[in-house]
């Protein structure tokens, strides 16, 4: 079905988002209810989730702030979690590349994973969208989950308030990562980048400034580019004809 | 409970901030057609799942729970959480099936 207007193309997104509520609500609300735990209160978190708008950066400063690791450490660890988004930056360009400045940069602002996610399939699939519908139908795919993503960051926090430190959240975030972990497991070498990670960072954690981490994250990295280019090769090599 | 620090905190959400927006306009406001080298990409498609695990492993080994002692509810909770999530392929049911694993056997055994 072709879409004959910008506005058509907004509310597609839209609703095509809507299933991710139910990712990005519960989330939110976790981030909430756990910077509540490390002692944040509603605007703090608020403007974290607003000005970041990036959940697993978000839970991964939250928890290295917690073991205060140094501010730098702090930084360089929650970017690189959330390198991914320069991916999408630079997969969406061809499809968005020449729209005004200041849809991009907003565009660039509500780059995350179910807004990518939803566009480059869409975009891939009906190429004859024009740049105005792509940008409508990008923004779309936020009309829902950013809102909710900030409502629930709220709700989160003055959940979180009311919950006894008995309750022993402490372990609720190392296992949010873990449940971010498993989905995200789709090939060998995503597979061997995670183990070479956790192999090197229990052995790393005996070097200062919670560096192992940034150590056990590269060595993870190189092992799985490593491991891609092996079985491409391989490949490559059982695709040639006899 | 340890409580941030005020200005490390707002150092981390103003630097976060920019640095994510940085990341995310990079491409799509600064680069224009231009393309990556194909090494880099390799790359940073790893990222996510290295930093991650590398950033949980150790609070999985020695949770801060129990004062850094290992302990059998907290691993199997972790074992439980990667396997649903690998499985599945749904974030939230693994959270659940985490979650129910470690305060099931806190209740039994704790």
């Amino acid at each position: 079905m072709p879409f004959t207007t910008t506005k058509s193309a907004f509310w597609k997104g839209f609703r095509d988002s809507a299933p991710f509520i139910l990712v990005s609500g519960p989330f939110g609300l976790l981030f909430g209810v756990l910077a509540a735990e490390a002692g944040l209160i509603v605007p703090e978190a608020f403007a974290f989730s607003m000005a970041v708008f990036a959940g697993s950066a978000q839970f991964t400063a939250l928890q290295l702030m917690q073991e205060n690791a140094p501010v730098f450490i702090v930084l360089i660890s929650a970017l690189a979690v959330n390198l991914r988004v320069a991916m999408y930056s630079a997969s969406l360009t061809p499809y968005l590349g020449s729209a005004p400045l200041w849809q991009r940069a907003l565009a660039a602002y509500l780059t995350v994973d179910q807004a990518y996610a939803l566009s480059i399939v869409q975009f891939e699939n009906k190429p004859k969208m024009t740049v105005p519908q792509r940008m409508a139908y990008f923004f779309g795919t936020n009309g829902l989950v950013a809102p909710v993503w900030m409502i629930a960051t709220i709700t989160g926090v003055l959940v979180g308030s009311q919950i006894p430190a008995s309750w022993g959240l402490d372990f609720v975030l190392p296992l949010a990562f873990l449940a971010m972990i498993g989905p995200m497991l789709r090939t060998p070498a995503h597979l061997a980048a995670c183990f070479a990670a956790i192999v090197t960072a229990l052995f790393a954690v005996v070097l200062p400034y919670n560096l192992g981490l940034i150590v056990a994250g590269l060595v993870g990295m190189m092992v799985g580019a490593q491991v891609e280019f092996w079985l491409e090769q391989r490949k490559t090599k059982a695709e040639v004809p006899q | 409970m340890t409580t941030i620090d005020p200005t490390i905190l707002w150092t981390v959400i103003i630097g976060l901030a920019i640095g994510s927006f940085g990341l995310r306009f990079a491409f799509i406001g600064l680069m224009a057609n231009r393309t990556m080298p194909a090494w880099l990409m390799r790359h940073l498609r790893y990222t996510a799942v290295a930093i991650i695990p590398a950033l949980v492993a150790p609070l999985v080994a020695w949770p801060t729970p129990t004062g850094g002692v290992t302990s059998l509810p907290h691993l199997l909770a972790a074992g439980v959480t990667l396997a649903v999530g690998l499985l599945s392929k749904n974030v939230l049911a693994a959270m659940a099936g985490g979650g129910a694993t470690l305060f099931g056997l806190l209740y039994l055994f704790g």
